[in-house]
C-alpha cells in the first residue's frame, strides 16, 4: 500500500508542477516528486539507486535548478511567473501519449512473460543490500562505462564552468 | 513480499510521469521549467529500468543502467543551466518565445 501512496504523491506533485505558474512552487513540487520516486526505489529493492537519487537529484540537480530560477528571473516584477503557450497542443499530445502508453502496457501483458515470472525472487540473492553486488559489477562488467562516466563528468564540470564565466564576451 | 507491487502499476506510474514531463516541456515557456520537465522524463525512464531490474535473471543490470542515466542527467543539468544563465545574460530574459522573437 505504501507504493500507491508514494505513486499518488509523485503524480500529484508532478501535476502541480505543471499547473502552477510560480517557478519556485514548481521547483519545490519537483522536489516532492523526486523524493517520492526515491521512496519507490526503496520499495523496489534498489537501495543504492535510491540513495543516489537523493544525493544527485535532490542534493545536486534540484539545487542547481533553484539557483537557475533565482538567477534567471527578476523577483520584483512578474517574471518569477511562467506563462503557458501551446496549451491545446500540449494537452492533446500528452493525452495521446498517456493513452497510447497505457493501452500498450495493458495489452503487452508483461507479467506473463516467462523471464519475468522466473527471475522474480532472486534479486537480492540472499544479501541484505545491493551495494556489494553493484560495486562488484561496476568494477568488472561495467568498468568501461564507469571510466567513461568519470571522463564525462569532468568534461561537463569544465564546460559548465567555462560557459558560465562572467567576463568573456560570447 | 517481493511480488506485491504488480509490474504494470509501476509502468503506468512511469507513463504518467513521462506524460507530465512532456506536458511541461511543451506548454511551459520558461527555460528552467522545460529543464524540469526533462528531468521528470529521465525519472520516468529510470523507474522503468529499476522495475524491470527486479526480475532480471542476471542481477541488477537495470539498476546499473539507471545509475548511469542519473549521472548523465546530472551532467546535462549542469551544462544546460549554465547555458540558460548565459542566454539570460545575453537576452535579458529566459522566456523561450521572447528569445526566439528577439533573435529572428
Amino acid at each position: 500500500m505504501l507504493f500507491y501512496i508514494f505513486a499518488a504523491l509523485a503524480i500529484l506533485s508532478g501535476a502541480y508542477m505543471v499547473l502552477t505558474r510560480n517557478l519556485l512552487y514548481a521547483g519545490f513540487s519537483l522536489l516532492l516528486t523526486l523524493l517520492s520516486i526515491a521512496a519507490i526505489y526503496v520499495l523496489l529493492f534498489a537501495d543504492f539507486v535510491a540513495v543516489t537519487q537523493l544525493m544527485v537529484y535532490v542534493g545536486g540537480v534540484l539545487v542547481l535548478i533553484l539557483f537557475g530560477i533565482m538567477l534567471s528571473s527578476r523577483v520584483h516584477d512578474k517574471s518569477v511567473m511562467s506563462e503557458n503557450t501551446n496549451v491545446g497542443w500540449g494537452v492533446t499530445i500528452s493525452m495521446l501519449t498517456l493513452i497510447g502508453l497505457s493501452y500498450t502496457i495493458w495489452q503487452a501483458g508483461f507479467s506473463s512473460l516467462p523471464w519475468i515470472q522466473q527471475g522474480d525472487t532472486n534479486v537480492l540473492a540472499g544479501q541484505k543490500s545491493t551495494v556489494q553486488l553493484i560495486g562488484i559489477k561496476l568494477m568488472t562488467d561495467f568498468v568501461l562505462p564507469f571510466e567513461i562516466a568519470s571522463l564525462l563528468l569532468l568534461i561537463a564540470l569544465m564546460g559548465a564552468a567555462y560557459i558560465a564565466t562572467e567576463k568573456q564576451n560570447v | 513480499m517481493l511480488t506485491e507491487i504488480p509490474l504494470e502499476h509501476i509502468l503506468l506510474l512511469s507513463a504518467a510521469l513521462f506524460t507530465i514531463g512532456i506536458l511541461a516541456v511543451i506548454t511551459k515557456r520558461h527555460a528552467v521549467v522545460v529543464l524540469m520537465g526533462i528531468e521528470l522524463i529521465f525519472n520516468a525512464a529510470n523507474l522503468n529500468l529499476v522495475a524491470f531490474s527486479r526480475h532480471d535473471p542476471q542481477l541488477l543490470q537495470g539498476q546499473l543502467f539507471s545509475l548511469f542515466v542519473i549521472l548523465v542527467a546530472a551532467a546535462e543539468a549542469a551544462v544546460a543551466l549554465a547555458i540558460v544563465l548565459k542566454v539570460y545574460q545575453h537576452f535579458k530574459t529566459a522566456n523561450l518565445n521572447e528569445i526566439i522573437s528577439k533573435e529572428g
